[in-house]
């Protein structure tokens, strides 16, 4: 605030006509009007706010006034700053959102642009498959269960009550492991299935056991379409008291739906396997016609073949003897296993067509598996 | 065992209107597993008659020779007339009578016949061959030729029996009384609630002292002998048609009438048979072990070298057969075609084998003959007799034989078997309440005699081998009242602890390596022993040493993996060479290290659990089997693209991966300066964790050896890491804590170090971080820089930047600056590092 003014200048008293401040005001008004950027806007409010400005000099003059006169010119003169500083700060606000609008249209891009910098990784399907399986399993209490995939035929075979004589020995297309010295007779093979895992659990366990056994298992057949001779089994143990037939339909029921859907059942027919008795084999509703190709010609289907059924594998009551190998009394204990192919399941889940896709890790074929299944 | 419809009719009077297919479920449902059912003659459409040939005229001028025939059709051809067939086939003669197809046929395959122009001739219709008919080899390779008695005019569709249909059913290694029809029609009538007519419930007459002479010296190998003999059997008589067809339909090719007859009545009865020429057997027939070093030539035409365990037939000379096998070429009877040399007097044998001992010598001399395949599954011993008797009869029937009143029969005494269970036993083990009632009934369909109440004594069939358990018994029960009919429950298992840490962390390591962009390409673990000089691996390595298979399937890589790089490394190049050039692969699994002493398997008794003596011996003579995790590299690993320039993988790709997994274990692990085999010597880190207070290696990472690259054909700078993540398992923390986060500022001081190249960063940023003490919150290298102008010859500049926080104050610039100058020194001290001028 400047210092009181006494001595008064007759001649500037003149500028503070009401005109005069009128004009003044509008002159800024059109000025920011006119101004069609932010720099023009700056130079008109330089020009009609700064210090220099009409408006600035004449709010000087009313100091110079006569005290009768300055309530009269004070009041004129803040009308019309307080106009002009208005009407400029609209403009910068216009202004601004004007160039906002501009730079953010400028730096636009072209969002469909691919950012495959770093591609992708995947977990095989048969790995993830067999975790989805097992999961099912963990989530009702069972215990996953491994074992060596080379391994002593006593576990393999004997204690399978698969005895040295037993025919289905001989189908089973054993890869046999050179002993000490390169004999032939070790004792040794590449596991035939996940069942020796079976033997360990119920020798390493307490009882009762409810074990998954996923892994690796080999048979000398040459890779083609529809086989390999590396290949992925999933068998399922439980020995406890009183366990029924009824209770590994009720199981095998359970897992298809849980991997399947809802509405899924199995169905099981005798079979002999010499490590059950009562033994089955296993089949499920066909998960892509649900049987509706049966007797249908109009609707074949390819996955069941028409069939209706999906043969899924083997299973049944534990042989008593097995049991009295791993030192479980059959009295007081009962049991029922099942097992399975990895790649079957995988084969007719995701529909894939030859066995080699899944054993030649092709990046192409496992790329869309991602990381679960 | 494949079973014609027709010929299980017979014992079983099925409704009319059961198809095959019908057939086929009800057995499937019952337990056995039909295949398929074969359809014979389902296109097949007449007139197919029996003809005369009355006249051959002989076609001169043709590449092949050509007949033009008249055959007399009877009126098979409405008008009485011989009609006019070109034929091509030559082994017939006029007055044959013969198999004719007429126009407006159509034979198997929907060959379709009608009168056409053919060599100068209209030939109308065709002379048949049993392939143009479709019913399988019968050895003629010619047109068949009916026996003189058969009838002009009949239809040919009936007399062949033609039109049938086969089960095709796999039978299981417990069920060898299913490899029979008898068996078979016995499994059915249970299935339809009929009765069996059983064919074995023939009259026979009882032994006598003047039948064929045998000695038995080895009861329990041979329980049961049975010898018959016929006489003065025709020269000429050939296998009816019926019993031809009966054989050709259950997949057997006709060869003589005597050889046949032993045939139908094993596939009828399944009680192999076999018939040794009474002129080439010399004196007694015996039974024993054979003399180690034996020599016998069985009926294929090949020698045996005989072991004591073989059982075998003998007769004064020594060894006559293999027993339960194969007869032996010395006695075996002469084919008809030769008909001065015929056999006119045969031994009939129906005799019993144990199952373990015919096993045996067929695995051991590599020979499954259809005899071998049912006593290693287990024959009906109570059939013996009457199989002999139906041979005898049918030879009688057929040959015009004369049977000799003699009967020998050797007999092991033996009492039937018992099983002693609870009644509610089947209802136990389905969990279904079936009741004492059903489950007799049950099993008195199966053929059991059942005695007893609440506890049931159990009188298994001779026919049942397999039945010996309590829980057997209760699968007859079961499966009979229907699997079908099961209910569905769930047990109650207690609370599991859900995946343990390794399988917790091995999940984890393939989701953070998929995460990281590798994907997953498991290998069979099969190598080839020179894989290991490609891979640069030292004589001595011991990865060199290898667990090998007696029976690979590929004489090329007999070995199984002690690294998983051979197996990836394969799958890189495959990829490669389909056109995918940016790689980045992982591969967790087994690796297979001998033990340095190497034993046999023990084989403990399965009538008890096994010691743990016993058991650590098992374990003992198993190799090593380490779960190891590897990666490999080749071409971008990053893209170029819009964005900028890619990257190529790298070594410190390699190394990122193992500190990847490592992280995932929570292991603490070292990577220093390392040299081995497959990697290139200036570009291969080290990987090191302490187990229990000692330093271990635990794989290696890096470039690649451009020799290994050359060596296996990988790309150019293939890099590689494999690690054994069970050692990594072990040294891991699995439970992280929690760090203590301050919210004071953070003061930040960077700082470049000149050192010599030779220097490892690892070195000069442990000497930082020591040296700044517990205000250091963070090190990062941020630059590496070398200028032999600037920094001098040898030298290299590292940059690093460091973030100081206190816990409980704001630091002043003093205190950071004190920190990193106490870093610094302490880095000049321990590796010559000089703050950059």
């Amino acid at each position: 605030m400047s210092a009181p003014n006494k001595s008064y200048d007759p001649v500037e008293v003149e500028a503070l006509k009401p005109e005069e401040i009128e004009r003044m005001r509008d002159e800024a008004l059109a000025a920011f009007a006119a101004a069609d950027s932010l720099d023009a806007l700056q130079e008109a409010k330089v020009a009609h706010t700064g210090g220099t400005s009409p408006l600035s000099l004449a709010n000087r003059e009313i100091g110079a006034l006569p005290p009768h006169a300055k309530a009269a010119a004070g009041k004129l003169v803040g009308q019309a700053r307080g106009a002009v500083n208005k009407a400029l700060a609209g403009r910068q606000t216009e202004l601004e959102a004007e160039r906002d609008a501009r730079v953010l249209v400028e730096e636009s891009v072209d969002v469909t642009l691919p950012y495959d910098r770093v591609p992708a990784g995947a977990r095989h399907p048969l790995t993830t498959l067999s975790e989805r399986i097992e999961d099912v399993f963990v989530a009702m209490g069972y215990e996953v269960a491994e074992g060596p995939q080379v391994e002593a035929e006593w576990f393999n075979f004997d204690a399978l009550n698969i005895g040295p004589d037993h025919p289905a020995r001989g189908e089973q297309d054993t890869f046999f492991v050179e002993g000490p010295d390169g004999t032939a007779d070790s004792g040794v093979v590449l596991r035939t299935h996940t069942s020796p895992v079976q033997i360990r659990s119920l020798l390493e366990r307490e009882l009762p056991v409810y074990v998954i056994c996923p892994g690796r298992v080999y048979r000398t057949d040459e890779l083609d379409a529809t086989h390999t001779p590396v290949f992925h089994q999933v068998e399922l143990l439980a020995v406890d008291e009183g366990l029924t037939m009824a209770d590994l339909k009720g199981t095998l029921d359970h897992m298809v739906q849980s991997l399947f859907g809802e509405d899924m059942k199995t169905r099981l027919r005798p079979n002999f396997f010499p490590f059950t008795e009562p033994s089955a084999e296993m089949d499920m509703v066909c998960y892509v016609c649900r049987g509706e190709s049966v007797g249908n010609p109009d609707r074949p289907c390819r996955t069941c073949s028409s069939e209706g059924w999906i043969e899924l594998g083997g299973c049944g009551m534990v042989n008593p003897k097995v049991l009295t190998a791993c030192g479980v009394d059959p009295e007081k204990y009962s049991g029922f296993a099942f097992g399975f192919g990895i790649e079957r399941l995988a084969m007719f889940r995701h529909n894939v067509e030859d066995m080699r896709d899944m054993v030649e890790g092709d990046v192409r074929f496992t790329r869309p598996f991602g990381m679960e299944i | 065992m494949r079973v014609p419809l027709s010929w299980l009719r017979e014992y079983v009077d099925l409704p009319a209107t059961e198809t095959g297919r019908d057939v086929q479920a009800k057995l499937i449902s019952a337990g056995l597993e039909v295949e398929a059912v074969e359809h014979l003659g389902a296109d097949l459409k007449g007139p197919l008659v029996v003809g005369q040939v009355l006249t051959i005229e002989e076609l001169e001028g043709f590449k092949k020779p050509i007949r033009f025939c008249t055959v007399d059709v009877g009126q098979a051809n409405g008008t009485g007339e011989p009609q006019e067939i070109v034929c091509g086939a030559r082994n017939f003669a006029v007055g044959d009578k013969v198999v004719v197809v007429l126009p407006g046929a159509t034979l198997p395959g929907g060959f379709s016949i009608a009168a056409r122009k053919t060599y100068g001739k209209t030939s109308h219709g065709m002379i048949c061959s049993t392939d143009e008919l479709g019913m399988g080899d019968d050895g003629s390779k010619g047109i068949i030729v009916l026996p003189p008695e058969t009838e002009v005019g009949k239809d040919a569709v009936e007399l062949l029996e033609l039109v049938d249909e086969v089960l095709d059913i796999a039978v299981t290694a417990n069920r060898g009384d299913c490899l029979s029809i008898r068996g078979v029609a016995r499994e059915t009538g249970i299935a339809y609630g009929l009765p069996l007519r059983d064919p074995a419930l023939i009259d026979v007459p009882a032994p006598n002292a003047f039948g064929y002479p045998v000695e038995v010296s080895e009861p329990v190998g041979c329980d049961r002998f049975t010898a018959r003999t016929v006489t003065g059997l025709g020269p000429e008589a050939r296998s009816p048609i019926w019993l031809q067809r009966r054989l050709q339909k259950v997949g057997m090719r006709p060869i003589s009438l005597a050889v046949d007859i032993t045939n139908y009545v094993m596939m009828e009865l399944g009680q192999p048979l076999h018939a040794y020429d009474r002129g080439l057997v010399q004196g007694t027939i015996g039974v024993r072990r054979a003399q180690e070093g034996e020599k016998l030539v069985t009926l294929d035409g090949v020698e045996r070298t005989l072991h004591a365990e073989d059982l075998v037939i003998t007769d004064d000379r020594g060894p006559i057969g293999l027993a339960g096998v194969m007869g032996g070429a010395n006695t075996e009877i002469a084919d008809h075609d030769d008909l001065e040399k015929a056999t006119s007097d045969v031994v009939i044998e129906a005799a019993h084998f144990d199952a373990v001992s015919i096993a045996r010598t067929a695995r051991r001399h590599k020979l499954s003959s259809e005899a071998s395949r049912r006593f290693e599954r287990g024959v009906d011993p109570l059939a013996a007799s009457a199989a002999a008797q139906r041979t005898v009869d049918l030879l009688v029937l057929l040959a015009g034989g004369t049977a000799d009143a003699g009967v020998t029969e050797v007999i092991a005494p033996s009492a039937p078997r018992t099983i002693s269970a609870p009644a509610d036993h089947p209802d136990k083990v389905a969990g279904v309440e079936y009741g004492r009632e059903t489950v007799v009934r049950r099993l008195q369909e199966i053929g059991c005699d059942v005695y007893g109440q609440d506890e049931l004594i159990v009188t298994v069939p001779s026919w049942r081998p397999d039945l010996t358990e309590p829980n057997d018994l209760a699968e007859e029960v079961i499966r009979l009242e229907g699997y079908e009919n099961l209910p569905s429950t769930l047990p109650k298992p207690p609370a599991g602890r859900g995946l343990t840490p390794r399988q917790r962390l091995h999940r984890r390591i393939g989701r953070a390596l998929a995460g990281a962009g590798y994907v997953e390409a498991p290998n069979y673990p099969f190598v080839s022993e020179q894989v290991f000089e490609q891979l640069g691996l030292d004589a001595d390595d011991p990865a060199r040493r290898v667990v090998k298979l007696v029976n690979p399937l590929s004489d090329e890589e007999p070995a199984l993996r002690t690294s998983l790089l051979p197996g990836l490394l394969g799958a890189l190049r495959r990829n490669d060479g389909r056109g995918a050039h940016d790689l980045a692969l992982f591969e967790t699994g087994l690796v297979f290290h001998p033990r340095e002493e190497r034993a046999v398997a023990v084989r403990p008794p399965v009538d008890r659990r096994p010691t743990d003596a016993e058991i650590a011996e098992l374990d003992a003579a198993l190799p090593e089997q380490p779960r190891h995790a590897a990666v490999v590299l080749a071409g971008a690993r990053e893209q170029a693209g819009w964005w900028g320039k890619g990257r190529p993988a790298d070594w410190a790709d390699a190394v990122e991966a193992a500190r990847t997994v490592a992280a995932e274990a929570g292991a603490e692990l070292t990577v220093r300066k390392g040299q081995y085999g497959p990697w290139h010597p200036g570009r291969c880190a080290e990987l090191v964790v302490v187990v229990d207070g000692t330093e271990r290696v635990v794989g290696h990472a890096g470039e690649l050896h451009p020799r290994v690259v050359k060596a296996l054909g990988l790309p150019a700078r293939t890099a590689a890491m494999e690690v054994d993540l069970d050692v990594l398992e072990r040294v891991g923390d699995d439970t992280p804590q929690a760090p203590g986060i301050s919210s004071f500022p953070v003061a930040t001081q960077d700082v470049a170090l000149v050192v010599d190249d030779s220097v490892p960063h690892a070195d000069v940023e442990a000497a930082l971080r020591e040296g700044a003490g517990e205000l250091l919150e963070a090190i990062r290298l941020f630059d590496v820089y070398v200028n032999a102008d600037q920094l001098g010859e040898g030298k290299k500049s590292l940059a690093y930047a460091l973030r100081f926080r206190a816990a409980d104050r704001t630091l002043t610039v003093d205190e950071a600056s004190a920190a990193r100058d106490a870093a610094v020194a302490l880095a000049g001290e321990r590796t010559g590092a000089a703050l950059r001028a």
